[in-house]
């Protein structure tokens, strides 16, 4: 027993949180939780960094620890902290209740579990105990009539997925005759060999292609972005991702390139980094328009997963961390600059340099790396995107992904543009110097990932290695 | 981690302005964000001063460093110089102290972070002349645009957003699809290292695209005739410091681009696409003397100028000779000296005249005399009037020119009267014209001005009258480019004997261990 609680640490601290946060949302304490949680949310990162190297299968093999899973639990306690700390901003919100939280951890720990499971009926209860929480937090926002009709239209639009990712489970079962993805793996997935269990598939990672927003699945994401919470929003638009990102990394490594499922990642991927990008470039709303720009970075990710080499899984990997680092500081700023909570438009940007220097600087820095302008994370994750795709023959995909960038520097630079060149009468924003510090934190990061990669690209290359045996 | 002089001199060259520009954020005193940009510009030029240890007879690439950035990924950091970038980086490092002091009271709004701008500008400049990987050369090419797109965005003129953007715009998309290249010759020579991939040769069909991708982000930075639109544009709005920078540097990263990359690692599609690149050359020389002609706005005049000069040293470059070349890298320095010079003058006198229009600043001759022999210089250095830098660089592309073919040489020379044309009428009006707008306030140069204008004014000197240690560095570079330019056509077949119409049906070549040297992992 304690061999598997050593083992489970990250999952365990999370929980550990989770319940604390229960006891004092039945406390009926005044003080509000995050004076604590984003210092406790830290420490569960330094465990997630100490649990790197934990390797083992535990459950009768539906749970295993591994490189990717690891990899993931860091990514997602670094992004659970990193959105503490966003709002830790605005404390005095009344939403910011102990069961706020208590949701997003829960939903943050069905992450964590979604990244060690193997198998898929234990994947699907994963999937769905993070997604529980999302639908209860979402319509949470004040008396907001938008936050309820964003959290109907994930409720629907979520249920139905689900029940179409169950009925691809069924055929998946029916044709394989087992659940674990180790077994799966042995076998042809080529739609000439098992055509029943191709078509399953297919419906399977439409579960996750909606957790992703990746097209045609991503009706949802700039809706519920727009209508939720702005701190909601930051979690939604980042830490779900990696969830759906963990299971696709762990499918494509069932593929190779050219068949029927790879084809698939290729062109949903290409539509939707263009049909995002194009989208976006008439958003004025900015949490809408970091809704496009999430579809188009969905994008960005099937380049990886389409390539399926382990240098794609590899790149995929590094490339949603990179990611939701970037989108972080983007939604930082974004819940930094907005009033009373409500949600900014590019105007709103307008001054900032004069308004909040230090924010204007790490918009801009997140705007560049969403871009993939080096010496960022966004522009190293591309490049090993790119050329994983590339080496596996994908060349027109590659093509159409560099062409995007150049549509989606227009509403990125729309942004840094609005922020320094755009003037306005507003007051300057009373930012805390602490908070402007963890935002200052964050861009830095965004810059040293860029810049210095080798350790966390080899930590996703040996996790994707793996993979690949 | 190799270095042949101990100490890293071109990091320190990076290095530096990044650091300064770091402190620059914790600085509130205006003047002392000036005079620590000023002295980080001057530790520059001193630092540089190392770099004239060069050995023209040396080895390929001199004050190497090499360290690893991302070993499973075949990236490293790796600076090296050679004749084709030596002087790139010694004009980089001039032009910093020269664009502070030259802005020293033109820039009165947000003077930290104008300053912030040219530091990293700086830096990301010499980065793009220094490195010897291709994943660098590609973030420093990048990441010299933002810090550009803000100094035209924030301190440019009434136009700037529209300029900024399109100038962001137009040097973004040409780009990426470099890196659609950059990431194609890693699959096909295994490596980012520059040197690595020179050294192999690679299939006539692969050459071709990655020739056309490399190809039109450079000349859209240089720019070329179809592709210039955005440089009028970002001159114009650009601030006195920016135009400079822009003229002086920017623009040669295209042509060095076109020299590093497309001419040692495609040679075959350079020399197929050789006819085309040198009529779009011509064009360029020829669309751009016409309009500059027609132009009523100084730095619109200056811009469009630019354009026909680049178009000699592109010119220069696809002659493929050593004249060729070695003019072109000459006219590169030599427009990045007169150029920013001239557009450093048009701020001078913006700072007087409020106006950039020829009308508003005509009969300055007699008022303000030292400040109109400079201005002469720079303007009969800009249309090579011999004695000047310019001349050198000219000739001797007209030399190269000549020598390929007579009818581009024939071609090329009305190029070089219309740069007469129209630096005569500028400077005739400026000089001579009916006094409009001039007012006894308008004094003649002060000592800061002196000052920044005296280098670059004996530079055009200097280079004009004794070119040939310039020459002496570069041409041992020149010859090794060509040379391996030869040897890889000839083992393809090309020769220079073969029609044109036969150039494209070249064989496949196979590449030793080339395509599949990346194995691709098919379980």
């Amino acid at each position: 027993m304690t061999m598997i609680t050593t083992k489970l640490l990250p999952e365990l601290w999370l929980l550990a949180t989770v319940c604390a946060l229960f006891v004092a949302s039945v406390s009926g304490r005044k003080r509000s939780v995050l004076s604590w949680l984003p210092w406790a949310a830290v420490l569960g990162i330094i465990v997630a960094v100490l649990s790197l190297g934990v390797r083992g299968e535990i459950f009768y093999g539906v749970y295993r620890l591994d490189g990717l899973s690891q990899f993931f639990k860091l990514a997602i306690a670094a992004g659970f902290a990193i959105v503490t700390g966003i709002a830790a901003c605005k404390r005095d919100s009344e939403d910011f209740t102990p069961d706020y939280f208590m949701l997003l951890g829960l939903s943050a720990w069905g992450l964590m579990l979604l990244s060690s499971s193997v198998e898929l009926i234990t994947l699907y209860l994963a999937l769905e105990l993070s997604s529980y929480s999302l639908y209860a937090l979402i319509p949470i926002r004040g008396k907001d009539r938008r936050a309820a009709e964003a959290g109907i239209k994930y409720i629907l639009f979520g249920a139905a997925v689900t029940a179409i990712a169950l009925f691809g489970l069924s055929y998946i079962m029916a044709a394989k005759h087992t659940t674990y993805l180790a077994v799966m793996a042995s076998s042809s997935w080529r739609f000439a060999d098992a055509p029943l269990a191709v078509i399953g598939l297919t419906l399977f990672l439409a579960g996750f292609f909606y957790k992703l927003a990746l097209f045609p699945f991503h009706f949802w994401c700039p809706d519920v972005y727009q209508g939720s919470k702005n701190e909601t929003a930051a979690y939604v638009a980042t830490i779900p991702k990696l969830g759906a990102v963990v299971v696709l990394v762990r499918l494509a490594a069932m593929f190779h390139p050219g068949m029927e499922v790879t084809n698939l990642f290729a062109i949903l991927g290409a539509v939707s980094m263009t049909g995002g990008n194009l989208a976006a470039l008439v958003q004025r709303d900015l949490k809408r328009l970091l809704g496009y720009s999430s579809v188009a970075h969905a994008g960005y990710i099937m380049l990886g997963l389409a390539a399926g080499s382990s240098a794609g899984l590899a790149a995929a990997t590094f490339y949603v961390l990179a990611y939701i680092l970037m989108n972080l500081a983007c939604f930082y700023v974004v819940c930094a600059i907005s009033r009373d909570g409500e949600n900014p438009t590019l105007d709103s940007l307008d001054g900032l340099y004069r308004r909040g220097p230090g924010l204007a600087m790490i918009l801009a820095v997140a705007a560049f790396a969403l871009v993939g302008l080096p010496p960022t994370a966004g522009f190293t994750g591309k490049l090993f995107l790119l050329s994983a795709a590339w080496d596996q023959g994908y060349h027109w995909l590659v093509i159409v992904a560099v062409l995007n960038t150049a549509i989606s520097i227009y509403y990125y630079l729309g942004m840094v543009r609005h922020a320094y060149t755009g003037e306005s009468e507003a007051p300057a924003l009373t930012v805390s110097k602490g908070h402007i510090v963890f935002g200052g934190v964050l861009a830095v990061i965004v810059l040293l990932v860029g810049m210095l990669p080798a350790s966390l690209y080899s930590l996703a290359a040996r996790a994707a290695a793996a993979l690949r045996p | 981690m190799t270095m042949q002089f101990g100490f890293p001199v071109l990091t320190a060259l990076i290095v530096l302005p990044l650091a300064a520009a770091g402190v620059l954020l914790l600085l509130r005193q205006e003047s002392t964000v000036r005079l620590l940009t000023l002295v980080v510009g001057v530790l520059e030029c001193l630092l540089c001063l190392r770099l004239f240890s060069y050995a023209p007879q040396g080895a390929a690439f001199q004050f190497e460093e090499k360290a690893d950035w991302l070993p499973a990924f075949g990236m490293t950091y790796h600076l090296g110089l050679d004749g084709l970038s030596l002087y790139m980086v010694l004009l980089t490092a001039l032009m910093l102290p020269l664009c502070v002091l030259g802005s020293w009271t033109y820039i009165s709004k947000r003077v930290k972070e104008f300053h912030f701008c040219l530091l990293l500008m700086t830096s990301a400049c010499i980065g793009v002349f220094a490195a010897l990987d291709f994943v660098l050369f590609y973030v420093f090419w990048e990441a010299m645009l933002v810090p550009m797109y803000l100094l035209i965005a924030v301190w440019g003129g009434p136009r700037r957003r529209y300029a900024s953007i399109k100038f962001f715009l137009y040097t973004l998309a040409g780009s990426t699809l470099l890196l659609a290249a950059i990431v194609a010759f890693r699959h096909v020579g295994g490596s980012f290292s520059i040197p690595e991939l020179m050294a192999q040769s690679y299939s006539f069909k692969f050459q071709i695209w990655a020739f056309l991708a490399m190809a039109l982000a450079f000349a859209i930075k240089v720019p070329m005739f179809p592709f210039h639109t955005w440089l009028p544009a970002a001159h114009v709005e650009a601030p006195a410091a920016g135009s400079v920078f822009l003229a002086a540097i920017l623009l040669k990263m295209g042509a060095y681009g076109f020299l590093r990359f497309c001419l040692p690692l495609t040679p075959a599609a350079s020399v197929v696409a050789a006819p085309v690149m040198i009529a779009i050359s011509i064009a360029s020389i020829l669309y751009g003397g016409c309009i500059a002609l027609a132009q009523t706005d100084i730095k619109k005049l200056i811009a469009y100028s630019s354009v026909g000069h680049m178009g000699f040293v592109t010119l220069g470059i696809f002659l493929f000779s050593v004249n060729g070349i070695s003019g072109a890298i000459l006219q590169m320095l030599n427009h990045g000296i007169t150029t920013g010079g001239l557009f450093m003058m048009v701020g001078l006198l913006y700072e007087r005249s409020h106006s950039r229009e020829i009308a508003d600043n005509q009969g300055l001759g007699k008022h303000m005399p030292a400040f109109m022999f400079l201005m002469g210089l720079f303007s009969f250095s800009a249309f090579a009037f011999p004695g000047t830098s310019s001349f050198v660089g000219e000739i001797l592309v007209l030399i190269g020119a000549f020598k390929g073919s007579v009818w581009v040489g024939f071609a090329a020379v009305p190029g070089a009267m219309l740069a007469a044309a129209y630096m005569l009428r500028l400077l005739q009006r400026v000089t001579w014209g009916a006094p409009t707008s001039f007012k006894p306030s308008w004094r003649d140069l002060g000592a800061r001005e002196w000052a920044t204008l005296v280098p670059l004014a004996a530079l055009v000197l200097y280079i004009g009258l004794a070119p040939s240690l310039a020459i002496k560095t570069m041409e041992p570079s020149i010859e090794r480019v060509l040379a391996t330019m030869k040897t890889k056509n000839a083992a393809m077949g090309l020769t220079e004997d073969r029609h044109l119409a036969q150039r494209l049906h070249l064989p496949d070549l196979t590449v030793p261990d080339g395509p599949d040297k990346i194995q691709k992992e098919r379980p």
